[in-house]
């Protein structure tokens, strides 16, 4: 049952094409590897990921009002510029914490899979409740783009929201998109072209620890996480998944795949070898 | 790639001690995030964002009250299989007209005129395009409304309501909330229904949800439905209320389906299946407007795909196969024959006979194939000049039906009673079966889910048999 | 299952919310992870849920938390205690 998934189905551009520079987005619904960069897709159920996605690939994935689960992994492909981009859509989660398959696909990607940019999209309607992922994906990677959809809902509904204030707390670019309309889609694209190619100064929001035991245990191993693996961006994280047992983390810092990531992303591109370590 | 580096060693053992000291820190970091999220929110959003919009709030009570969110959901599913039916009757006749009609004579000509040998002619037109044309004009219509319609309720976010209306029922029979919109949509294509169980997250429930799914009646099973019913159900009555007397009896056999997935389910729970409900958490979501246009395109495009893809991969080796059976000769008979002779002692102990059988096996790839298969099938045994042109042969009214099935082939009310009960109880098409493996990755499972539904078909359509039997109705 | 001890607030369990009212979480009764799954869902300690919607045979009933509407089933409510929402 695999034939309406590949198909190649433009959708609607919407107005904001019109002054664009869509001539340089072709969108590309065939999954190859001949990519520059690799983004990955994370964000909660029902929050119009799918739509952000074939938007910005022109898959034909459903797109149903239905909080539950699409596809695994969807894969597509745009091109901006001169380089070309593989989207990887990930599983919609609450949360990247409880052990559930879905979220452990969905870290373990954004971890070990090392894409380029990580986009967390946002329902703007129910942004306190949508924030609880976009800050522990923040926790993982710096190399993040909030995709803020649903705006026209937004509107319907009367709110008002402050997306470069958002973007000052999180310390990291917000885009304010409508993707049924297509309405903010290509500044999303430019936006992720410029955090792929580093082009964007990103101070990420860090979680605030309370627990005073727990900030000395997490600085404790973080700060020799960062002597052994320097240029581990995200030693808080590595830190407090080792504190809680997670068997894929204690895994790769004991099979020394950590150390092979950390090795390949300086400065690289994370190559096919990340990708496949995820393809799991 | 595994040194034993004793720093790497004894950072995981600290980790381990912080990990037994501390304990689970999980909810004080999950606290903490939701207070920095809240923060964050409230300095960024103008307005309060905790109100429902008064239209969802009306909405939803409407919908989900006692005395109107059974009712509602009740008439709304009934609404869209019926604009479903009928509305598919047109466009499929007209299909039909073309496909089997102009376009089937023309290939014929087409062939005729560069003098192609009589039995190439036959395997590719006779056999496998009329097999593909038959498909495409029976299934085409019904699923191109069936499935946008359900989307549009999908957008539009009323199926989780469904859901949530209908979970007190599926837990007692051992099953989740969500199973609801599986067999709802397996009312359009089990294979569909089958891929949709990927929302429900306990294995154990999906699974039920899996195997249970088959006694939801396809698109693909109506036609035979409505036409059994037609003739045998319909004979009963007075010609003034044929109609309603057959309708009604195609809606019993579906509601009888819809029991059976309940019955089912309790069954699996108990027995292959046992296991803890599993906690339920559906988040309801707003309203959201529908792009109905948008939404017809793509999902009409979808359907469409699927089947010519359906007609072309499952039914067209099915009509080469029954075109090949019928025209090879072995002794006094082809093999069609013989084999439908040597099947039809076993068909009388179920029931049923030789050529439902052999239909039925050759209609696993499609549903939909097996009463054009049966017609051929009648007339070829009955030995009738009628059926030689086609393999799948079509009939306009089901008076011409009716006189080759029961002056033909002899059949009585009872076979048209135990065929509607087969066909609600017999092994999922092959696409849901291959669907069934993709989906659980299990050959036990997807066994289970094939032999299951015929086994209880073949023990209902010989009980029914034998009693009528032994009280003489027979 | 509620409790009165003199002088300490009020706690009931979550599947006694009365329709329409609103009450703070207390604790959360559940290990493991259902308990990470309501946590994710927001369901927090110190987190205000209205009780929303009841589905017509009573059970599951539907919560509004932080902003969202979320359906549990009764027996799960019932082991997330609730106290009275001080302002």
């Amino acid at each position: 049952m695999t034939v309406n998934e590949h198909t190649q189905i433009p959708l609607s551009h919407g107005s904001a094409c019109a002054t664009c520079p869509a001539a340089h987005l072709q969108r590309v619904g065939i999954d190859t590897s001949n990519a520059d960069y690799v983004v990955a897709l994370a964000g909660n159920p029902n929050t119009g990921k799918s739509t952000v996605f074939n938007a910005l690939t022109g898959l034909r994935q459903h797109t149903g009002n239905w909080p539950g689960k699409t596809v695994t992994r969807m894969e597509g492909m745009f091109r901006y510029g001169d380089k070309a981009y593989k989207l990887v859509d990930l599983p919609g989660t609450y949360s990247l914490l409880a052990t559930s398959e879905d979220e452990e696909v969905a870290r373990d990607f954004i971890l070990f899979g090392q894409p380029h940019v990580t986009v967390v999209v946002v329902d703007a309607t129910r942004l306190e409740r949508n924030l609880n992922l976009a800050l522990q994906v923040l926790e993982i990677t710096d190399r993040a783009v909030v995709c803020l959809n649903l705006m026209d809902e937004a509107r319907r509904h009367g709110l008002d929201i402050d997306h470069r204030r958002l973007a000052r707390e999180l310390g990291v670019p917000v885009v304010p998109t409508a993707a049924r309309q297509g309405e903010g889609i290509m500044d999303l694209v430019a936006t992720i072209a410029d955090v792929a190619a580093s082009r964007y100064a990103r101070h990420p929001h860090r979680l605030l620890l309370k627990d005073p035991h727990l900030v000395r245990a997490v600085s404790d191993l973080a700060s020799d996480l960062q002597k052994m693996y320097p240029g581990l961006p995200n030693a808080r994280w590595v830190a407090l998944r080792l504190m809680d047992n997670d068997p894929r983390m204690v895994e790769a810092v004991r099979s020394g795949e950590l150390a092979d990531l950390i090795a390949a992303q300086s400065g690289q591109m994370g190559g096919p070898g990340a990708l496949e370590l995820a393809s799991a | 790639m595994s040194e034993q580096n004793p720093a790497v060693d004894d950072l995981l053992k600290r980790a381990q001690g912080y990990h037994e000291q501390i304990g689970d820190f999980n909810d004080a970091l999950v606290e903490g995030l939701y207070e920095d999220a809240a923060r964050i929110a409230d300095h960024v959003v103008a307005q309060g964002t905790h109100a429902r919009k008064t239209f969802d709030e009306t909405l939803d009570r409407i919908l989900t009250s006692r005395t109107w969110g059974f009712p509602i959901m009740i008439a709304l599913l009934g609404l869209v299989l019926w604009v479903t039916i009928t509305g598919a009757n047109v466009p499929s006749g007209l299909l039909a007209d073309l496909l089997l009609g102009v376009v089937y004579t023309w290939l014929h000509q087409l062939f005729a005129a560069i003098s192609a040998p009589w039995w190439i002619t036959g395997f590719l037109v006779d056999g496998v395009y009329m097999a593909t044309a038959w498909v495409i004009s029976v299934m085409l219509p019904p699923m191109a409304i069936f499935f946008p319609l359900f989307t549009l309720l999908e957008d539009f976010g009323y199926l989780p309501r469904v859901a949530f209306n209908l979970d007190r029922v599926f837990a007692k029979a051992g099953a989740h909330g969500k199973q609801a919109l599986t067999m709802t949509m397996g009312f359009g294509c089990n294979a569909a229904g089958v891929i949709a169980t990927r929302v429900i997250d306990s294995p154990r429930e999906r699974l039920i949800a899996i195997i249970t799914n088959n006694f939801s009646l396809c698109n693909g099973r109506w036609p035979t439905q409505i036409l059994i019913a037609t003739i045998f159900i319909g004979a009963l009555v007075p010609p003034a209320l044929s109609g309603t007397a057959s309708m009604l009896a195609v809606l019993g056999v579906a509601v009888l389906g819809v029991t059976l997935s309940f019955g089912v389910s309790w069954g699996l729970s108990k027995t292959l299946l046992k296991g803890e409900a599993s906690s339920f958490y559906l988040e309801l979501p707003p309203y959201r407007p529908p792009r109905i246009l948008q939404t017809l395109y793509t999902s009409v495009i979808d359907r469409t795909l699927i089947v010519l893809w359906r007609a072309v991969v499952m039914a067209a080796p099915a009509g080469a196969i029954l075109w090949t059976l019928s025209n090879i000769t072995v002794g006094d008979a082809n093999i069609a024959a013989h084999v439908v002779n040597a099947l039809d002692p076993i068909g009388w102990f179920i029931g049923l006979n030789g050529v439902i059988l052999l239909a039925y096996v050759l209609a696993i790839p499609a549903n939909e194939i097996v009463i054009p298969t049966v017609l051929m099938l009648t007339l070829m045994v009955g030995g009738t000049a009628a059926g030689q042109p086609g393999v799948m042969v079509e009939f306009d009214t089901a008076r011409q039906t009716a006189e080759v099935l029961v002056g033909i082939g002899g059949w009585t009310l009872l076979t048209g009673i135990n065929l509607m009960l087969f066909s609600l109880m017999h092994n999922p098409c092959s696409t849901t079966i291959l669907t069934i493996y993709q989906e659980t990755k299990s050959l036990k499972w997807t066994v289970v889910a094939t032999v299951l539904p015929i086994l209880m078909g073949i023990a209902t359509t010989t009980a029914i048999t034998w009693i009528a039997r032994a009280l003489r109705l027979v | 299952m509620s409790q009165s001890a003199p002088g300490a607030p009020r706690t009931f369990p979550l599947s006694e919310l009365k329709p329409g009212a609103g009450a703070v979480v207390a604790r959360i009764e559940f290990e493991g992870l259902q308990r990470r799954r309501l946590l994710d869902l927001g369901i927090v300690p110190g987190t205000a849920i209205r009780a929303e919607l009841d589905s017509p045979m009573g059970d599951p009933r539907a919560y509004l938390v932080r902003g969202a509407l979320i359906a549990l089933r009764n027996a799960q409510a019932a082991r997330i205690v609730m106290t009275e929402e001080t302002d």
